[in-house]
């Protein structure tokens, strides 16, 4: 796909995607959003760069493989599920910081727990399509 | 006591682990673990004799499995039985298998299996006993096959796995309705519902598979086949299992169950037709063999059917004989194995036509095999003959038929004496054949452990007062009789003493006219066409057969035919349940949104794109069209109040047309191959299952749905979890357990794409 | 609207089986991802459908009150969505495989008796 305006609107598209993505996640906890949405649609901004601006690009772009977001990803999860167990909690209850943080709201495991959820699906994701558009592109 | 059990399982493990050096010269240092828990349960003797003694641990109390121990005097008899012999086999074995090169697995099965009998007789709870029954019958399939270059070796193993693995299915099936009906697996409980349990009405099957269990395991008639079958395991093993241990899990399982079940006619009675039945024929068959180890497997099964003849017989004099018989036979039936052991260790040969004269040779063997010979006879001064007085006793003082009973008794003792001659005296007896002048005696190890058990025969047959009331007496009173008269040699002149002078009399006469001949076995083989045998082999390959053709049929790798096969099931199947149990009313009043026109819209849309997939001829339409589908259900989500689930159908649908596009736009167009006839065939399959889905859709919307839950999330969302998308809290906090597992599993799919990706095609693959 | 959303149940479930039952391996697949469509609806629809309440709890609220869309089926769904599309994944790289391999999408070519293993 050789569009220069493709091209030129995906630099911009990016970042503001991504910008976007996040947005998504962090405001699931109060609105319709989330992790998985949130990671979806960060894959669906990297994937646009790639068919715009050839994969090897957007690889270089994102230095490392995406396949490295995944334990990434699961540890974030697994820790914030974790974390409640050395405060002599059972596993995943939700611990919370008292004071909110402005935008996002409360802080607290459950929105480590979603992080770790859109990275999961973001590397998922990038690593099932850059690898058959590789092979088959 | 759970150590003394689980010892024999991890000790199992250990001698894997320490192979290498099983193998040389320590292989006779694993004696020391039945050694020492011979000594444990010897060191139990003077306790069990005023109570039994119970230990409790619990293991699963939610379905009432505890592993419960009661060690009584049934349980401590056998006990000591299987350390004991288990001893000396461990210690013969590790002469007799010299060298073997799976010296180390056979230590572990042997071990394995003495823990699993350890076990089956001391639990007190039924559904323990089954889990330590199925490993015996696991075990002894592993001894049985032990030689597993050998085709016979396997067929045989396996068969006698089917056989006792068989009778174990029915087992459970009894032991679980024993269980329902008592209230409790735990048989000392049983005990005391035992009156209850007799009167039930469902006695009958009870009993029925018990004693499918018991005849499979103690090879009763018409189940006895496996066990001359068995007998090509290395000989210690059949000492071991076919004659002291294994064989007698189903004697002790009826003799476990006799003060809870015994006593009414329906036991009595079977017990005593199967008992006879089995005595008889095997007694019969043992003296037609030429093979000591065939001579000696006939005459075990005949041994076994006496037992349960006796506890069918039921009362106390016939419990005291089963209890001292069980002894007895142990002791001579474990000796004469070992002693044939040693023959085919030495000579190369098992044939009771070629053997003679041996005790030229092996004198020690030769007196092991005699004293074990005549304690089976039932001579004076040795135990069988107290066994057998105590049996002719308890036939003639049977409630009825007394005389027919003592009848098939006697005859079956002069035909076992005849085969006990035949395998323990008539090898060693007679001239010594040119061809034998090099053999020798044989190590300690091999010749040691028959004289044991034949001395011990002898001496508990001088002195019976030191088997009495260590040994008898705690087991006639754990089967709930009264204990009799202590065992006495001499009784005076009376009928018994008559019978045993007949028994002997006539089996001595026998044993001097009737010489083994394999015209005697040919002239059985005849009938083997009629055996239970043959009959259980052809209707295992029948059934092997109609499975085949039955996996052929419906399993043919064909995906369409599962799919047919499933969904007219179901739609067969469902569609009887809604025609005869469900009452059918659609009412369209209440509660039902109104159609709106973008409803309108939408709907339309969504059929014309299914139309659209289903119809079309190219892979990128069906795709695009399959997409446009899934775009309207994400409208229809926003709708309807989902705005989460919109957002993300929108973009995995999104995603899927992307990875759909990148596979298939290079490939072609649909074949067009589909003839009408198949074509009509699907469409009516799949539009009655449709339909189906649609009503009872229809029928579910009826009912009222309860909300408990679904409130509860919505209470609590925010006061709980602090979170106000309520969707979103339930994913990552309230279930955030499923959303990790389910995380997982992408990451799983990707790996799997991963790897079909970069899996360079081998050349065998691309053929 | 419910009668609506019924038709289309056994219309996607219908067409979802049709589908499976043709040769081409495009088709099953097609035909597997309309009967998921179809089975996230039912579900849908048995939990009740609401209109313009989704639940989410309003603006200086502590609790869902009134009438709302049930949040149980919607966060089933939701799952159920990620994970198909994890399958989807894999079977069409599956499918792509064994086109590669044997140059063919037709079912029955990949017919092998599990007598012949």
């Amino acid at each position: 796909m050789k569009s220069v305006i493709l091209r030129t609107a995906s630099n911009y598209l990016l970042p503001l995607l991504l910008l976007f993505s996040v947005f998504i996640l962090l405001r699931g906890h109060y609105n319709p959003g989330g992790g998985f949405v949130g990671g979806l649609i960060a894959s669906i901004a990297f994937m646009l760069h790639a068919f715009a601006n050839q994969l090897e690009n957007t690889r270089k772009l994102l230095r490392y493989p995406p396949g490295a977001l995944i334990p990434v990803g699961l540890a974030v999860s697994l820790l914030s599920g974790l974390a409640p167990v050395f405060a002599g909690q059972p596993f995943m209850t939700a611990l919370w910081f008292s004071a909110p943080v402005p935008i996002i709201g409360l802080v607290g495991t459950p929105l480590f727990f979603d992080i770790g959820v859109y990275f999961v699906v973001i590397g998922i994701t990038l690593t099932i399509l850059f690898n058959i558009s590789e092979n088959i592109l | 006591m759970i150590s003394a059990v689980l010892s024999g399982f991890l000790f199992a493990m250990l001698v894997l682990l320490f192979g290498k050096y099983v193998k040389g010269k320590p292989a006779v240092l694993t004696t020391l673990l039945p050694l020492s828990l011979f000594a444990y349960f010897l060191g139990m003797l003077p306790a069990v004799q005023t109570q039994p003694l119970l230990f409790s641990y619990r293991w699963i109390p939610s379905m009432g499995i505890d592993l419960n121990f009661k060690l009584d005097g049934l349980s401590l008899l056998f006990s000591l039985l299987i350390t004991g012999i288990g001893t000396l086999v461990f210690a013969y074995a590790s002469y007799y298998l010299k060298g073997h090169r799976y010296l180390d697995r056979f230590y572990c099965y042997l071990s394995l299996f003495m823990a699993s009998m350890l076990g089956l007789v001391l639990s007190d709870n039924v559904m323990l006993l089954f889990v330590f029954w199925e490993l015996t019958s696991i075990t002894s399939f592993f001894l049985i096959g032990f030689n597993n270059d050998d085709p016979a070796s396997r067929r045989n193993s396996l068969m006698a796995l089917a056989i006792t693995g068989g009778g174990g299915f029915l087992l459970m099936t009894g032991f679980v309705l024993l269980g329902t009906l008592a209230g409790g697996y735990s048989i000392s409980a049983m005990l005391s519902s035992a009156e209850m349990l007799k009167g039930h009405a469902w006695y009958g099957w009870v009993l029925f598979f018990l004693f499918g269990g018991a005849f499979t395991k103690s090879a009763q008639f018409p189940f006895h086949f496996w066990l001359p079958g068995a007998m090509k395991a290395p000989t210690p093993v059949s000492a071991y299992l076919h004659s002291a241990t294994m064989v007698k899990a189903g004697v002790y399982l009826l003799a476990r169950f006799t003060p809870v079940l015994g006593g009414h006619p329906y036991w009595n009675t079977t017990l005593l037709i199967a008992g006879a039945i089995t005595m008889l024929y095997s007694a019969w068959h043992a003296i037609q063999r030429t093979d000591l180890k065939g001579i000696l497997a006939y005459s075990t099964i005949a041994a076994l059917g006496t037992l349960v003849f006796l506890l069918g017989v039921g009362t106390a004099e016939a419990m005291a004989a089963a209890a001292v018989f069980i002894l007895v036979h142990a002791l001579y039936k474990a000796a004469l194995f070992l002693v044939a052991g040693i023959l085919d260790h030495e000579t190369g040969t098992r044939d009771v036509t070629i053997l003679r004269g041996l005790r030229k040779v092996m004198l020690p063997v030769a007196a092991a095999g005699m004293l074990a010979a005549l304690s089976s006879a039932g001579l004076p001064l040795t135990f069988g003959f107290i066994g057998k007085d105590l049996i002719y006793e308890a036939t003639l003082h049977a409630p009825a038929y007394g005389y027919i009973l003592t009848g098939i008794a006697v005859l079956t003792n002069i035909l076992v004496l005849y085969a006990g001659f035949q395998a323990g005296i008539r090898p060693f007896a007679g001239r010594l054949p040119e061809g034998f002048r090099s053999v020798h005696l044989p190590d300690l190890r091999l010749w040691v452990p028959p004289l044991i058990l034949a001395t011990l025969g002898l001496l508990y047959g001088m002195i019976p007062a030191l088997a009495d009331a260590s040994l008898v007496q705690p087991v006639v009173q754990a089967l709930g009789a009264v204990s009799p008269a202590p065992l006495k040699i001499w009784h005076g002149f009376n009928v018994v003493l008559l019978l045993s002078g007949v028994t002997l009399a006539a089996g001595f006469a026998l044993y001097f006219i009737r010489m083994p001949s394999a015209r005697h076995q040919l002239a059985v083989d005849r009938f083997a066409s009629l055996s239970p045998e043959t009959l259980v082999v052809r209707s295992a390959r029948g059934f092997s057969r109609f499975s085949t053709w039955y996996t052929n049929r419906l399993h043919n790798g064909n995906l369409r035919s599962y799919v047919h096969i499933i969904i007219i099931f179901i739609t067969v199947l469902l569609a009887y349940k809604l025609i005869t149990g469900v009452h059918l009313y659609f009412d369209i009043r209440t509660n039902v949104a109104p159609i709106t026109v973008y409803d309108l819209t939408v709907f339309g849309i969504i059929l014309f794109a299914i139309w659209k997939t289903v119809s079309t001829s190219s892979r990128i339409t069906a795709v695009a069209s399959m997409s446009v589908v899934g775009y309207c259900i994400c409208i229809l989500f926003v709708i309807y109040s989902a705005p989460d689930l919109a957002m993300t159908q929108f973009t995995i649908d999104t995603l899927t047309v992307v990875l759909f596009v990148l596979v298939l736009f290079r490939l072609p167009r649909f074949l067009r191959i589909n003839d009408r006839k198949v074509i009509v065939r699907d469409s009516i399959i799949s539009g009655l299952f449709g339909v189906l889905i649609a009503i009872i859709a229809l029928e579910v919307m009826n009912e009222p749905t309860n909300k408990e839950t679904s409130r509860f999330y919505a209470e609590n969302a925010y006061l709980l979890a602090k979170g106000k998308n309520v969707v979103n809290v339930m994913l990552v906090d309230f279930r955030g357990f499923d959303t990790m597992v389910e995380i997982t599993v992408l990451v799983i799919a990707a790996l799997g794409v991963y790897s079909l990706l970069k899996l360079r095609i081998s050349s065998s693959e691309k053929e | 609207m419910e009668l609506l959303l019924i038709i289309l149940i056994g219309i996607l479930y219908a067409t979802g089986i049709y589908m499976m039952l043709r040769r081409s391996m495009v088709k099953l697949l097609i035909g597997l991802i309309l009967l998921g469509n179809g089975a996230n609806m039912l579900i849908f629809l048995l939990g009740g459908i609401t209109k313009g309440k989704p639940p989410i709890i309003g603006e200086g609220e502590k609790i869902l009150s009134g009438l709302y869309a049930d949040p149980i089926p919607q966060s089933l769904i939701l799952t159920a969505i990620v994970i198909s599309f994890g399958l989807q994944s894999f079977a069409i790289v599956l499918l792509k495989r064994v086109y590669v391999l044997i140059q063919t999408d037709d079912l029955n070519d990949l017919n092998t008796p599990d007598t012949d293993i």
